[in-house]
């Protein structure tokens, strides 16, 4: 549409004419240059930023991962699937790996039903609107950090506010750092803590425009509130259940912070005395970073692609099947 | 100041208060109590990270965790500023902030602009790519981004982290649908005829435009920036060129854990953007709807 309009005024340039007429051609090849040339330029520099600081180092990483590779010293020599077959062999990976699983499920599968219930409450006419959704919505922009810091207090063994709280029901004080799931389960508070608010809100933008007809029908039909939420708000909102499912998966598989910080030693920590809480991404930053075995660290990280590739697929396929019910 | 409002699209499908149904009737004292349950929940580790802050490392021992403020802020406060250099932390961490939404507003505005108001051939299948650039887990390329870094020179400055972090796909995909709603074709035609060139025609009638949508995505991205941990700590030096979080990591690893320490630094660092975000919840909770709605 703006094509149609925009060329300037007509004016045949025979060569050799007035320098006015060969200046204006000269403006309307200028404009039609900056037609059809302008709009690339605006987008280049997110596809500059995003091919040199994205792109390019995810693809490289399989490179590094086929050599011997030091931060320090640099190529030590093509090793072929050498790291590879070192990372299939190592239990520090394994472990790290069941860790990860085991906090991406105990987190995102509760959080995510939480965030649906939270959303339906939302969803009523409340008084007080704004304040409700900024109240569930506060601890998504608190740092990762501050969250840690606070939540290692709370989940402390001796003096933590939660081991307090759970005495009062004649539960003997956790240690949460020491405990394979007592540290998961602190680690994935801590998630939950964060994400369900945001999850909420993302869920309640998609059941507002759900077409309140549906719901009308529903009642006439007598339905529960129960039942209409399941039988029209959970399928109505099919996307955005897929969308959260697959951004939970995708973040949830590199978990980092969370758990880095929840270890009293701070960030040369490795989750824990015997490694309870140790994620892939850690055992990644481990590796690849403090021990500066760029190499391996890559390996690493290709395996974890892979693994949130094929875990996004799969959740991508589940959640499809879930929600489309009916 | 309703000028500011993103409108979220919610407004339009809320029914109308005369609508006389039983599911919108108003919710009962059941509903309200769960929300002030989660909102207490959401609300309690801040309070106590306050109420540890203000007191001294002999009440966080107690047989009884203590639940109101007291006097020793000011005092733990000072501590915190001895301990690290939290001065020149809080200056890189607002470098950062400021610069990375500074330039994302900008760049993703002209991107957004370019798919949502001009014709160009492969506009459609780019975007389609920079919506699945989303997808990618770029944080999965940190080590060969850690040795681009040291080759270019940049480890332990602050480009390191600016820059890779200058325009994001998000920022471009809000934009776009800023410019959608807000930028009439009618205006852009307009200005095309009085002979602006594309870029004056951004500058002049889009820019202004898309400036409430462009306020939100600012605010969105300084808090991201501001609370950014990964690659601060694999690319910056933690003794030259610390950002806030990075401080706030390094209090937590110390050999014996001092808590009022601890959260005074926690207290401090969130400080800011718990502020901001209590002044504009407005607009960030309807910017976090409408991102997400559109999606």
């Amino acid at each position: 549409m703006v094509v149609a309009s925009t060329s300037p005024p007509d004016t045949p340039s025979p060569a050799g004419g007035e320098p006015g007429r060969e200046r204006e051609s000269w403006r309307t090849r200028l404009a039609r240059w900056d037609l059809k040339g302008t709009p690339y330029l605006l987008i280049l520099p997110f596809f500059a930023v995003f091919l040199g600081f994205g792109l390019f180092p995810l693809l490289y990483t399989g490179w590094v991962s086929l050599h011997d590779w030091h931060v320090v010293l640099g190529d030590q020599g093509f090793v072929g699937f050498g790291n590879f077959t070192r990372l299939l062999a190592d239990p520090n990976f394994w472990n790290a790996l069941f860790n990860t699983l085991s906090i991406f499920v105990i987190s995102t599968v509760p959080q995510l039903l939480a965030a649906l219930g939270l959303a339906a409450l939302l969803d009523r006419r409340l008084r007080g609107r704004t304040f409700w959704r900024a109240g569930v919505l506060l601890p998504n922009v608190v740092s990762v950090v501050a969250v840690a810091l606070v939540f290692a207090q709370l989940f402390g063994r001796d003096y933590g506010v939660i081991n307090h709280v759970l005495g009062w029901v004649g539960i003997e004080p956790i240690n949460w750092r020491s405990g394979t799931w007592a540290s998961h389960l602190a680690i994935s508070v801590m998630v939950m803590w964060r994400w369900t608010g945001y999850n909420a809100l993302i869920y309640l933008a998609a059941m507002q425009s759900v077409p309140r007809e549906l719901y009308e029908q529903a009642e006439i039909d007598g339905a529960s509130r129960w039942r209409t939420f399941w039988a029209i708000t959970v399928p109505s909102i099919r996307p955005t259940i897929i969308f959260t499912v697959l951004v939970s998966t995708i973040y949830g598989l590199q978990l980092f912070a969370e758990p880095q910080l929840f270890d009293p030693k701070g960030t040369a920590g490795v989750g824990g005395n015997s490694r309870e809480f140790q994620t892939v991404t850690m055992y990644l930053y481990e590796e690849g970073v403090r021990l500066g075995d760029a190499g391996y660290g890559s390996t690493i990280a290709w395996a974890l692609f892979l693994i949130v590739l094929v875990f996004a697929v799969f959740n991508y396929r589940l959640s499809r099947r879930i929600a489309s019910k009916d | 100041m309703s000028t500011m409002t993103p409108t979220p699209p919610v407004r339009r499908a809320r029914p109308r208060p005369g609508d006389s149904r039983r599911r919108s009737g108003r919710p009962g004292l059941l509903v309200y109590g769960v929300l002030s349950a989660v909102a207490v929940a959401s609300i309690f580790p801040l309070y106590w990270s306050f109420v540890v802050a203000s007191r001294d490392n002999s009440a966080v021992a107690q047989a009884a965790p203590p639940m109101l403020p007291g006097g020793n802020l000011l005092a733990n406060i000072s501590r915190v500023f001895d301990t690290v250099d939290f001065w020149l932390a809080i200056q890189n961490s607002l470098i950062v902030a400021t610069t990375v939404a500074a330039s994302n507003v900008f760049l993703s505005a002209l991107a957004g602009f370019a798919f949502a108001r001009l014709r160009f051939p492969g506009s459609r299948w780019l975007f389609v790519l920079v919506v699945g650039t989303m997808m990618v887990p770029t944080q999965l390329g940190i080590i060969p981004l850690y040795m681009l870094m040291s080759e270019l020179g940049w480890y332990g400055r602050l480009e390191a982290v600016i820059v890779p972090a200058l325009v994001s796909a998000f920022g471009v995909f809000w934009m776009r649908q800023a410019c959608e709603e807000t930028v009439p074709y009618e205006l852009i035609e307009a200005a095309r005829v009085d002979g602006c060139s594309v870029l004056r025609t951004f500058w002049t009638v889009a820019l202004p435009a898309v400036r409430p949508q462009a306020a939100v995505l600012a605010m969105l991205t300084f808090m991201t920036a501001w609370n950014d941990f990964f690659w601060p700590l694999v690319v910056l030096d933690p003794n030259e060129s610390p950002t806030v979080q990075i401080v706030l990591s390094n209090l937590a690893s110390g050999y014996f854990t001092d808590y009022s320490l601890m959260l005074t630094g926690a207290t401090l660092g969130v400080l800011p953007v718990v502020v901001l975000f209590i002044l504009l919840a407005r607009y960030i909770v309807g910017g976090v709807m409408q991102g997400a709605v559109k999606g």
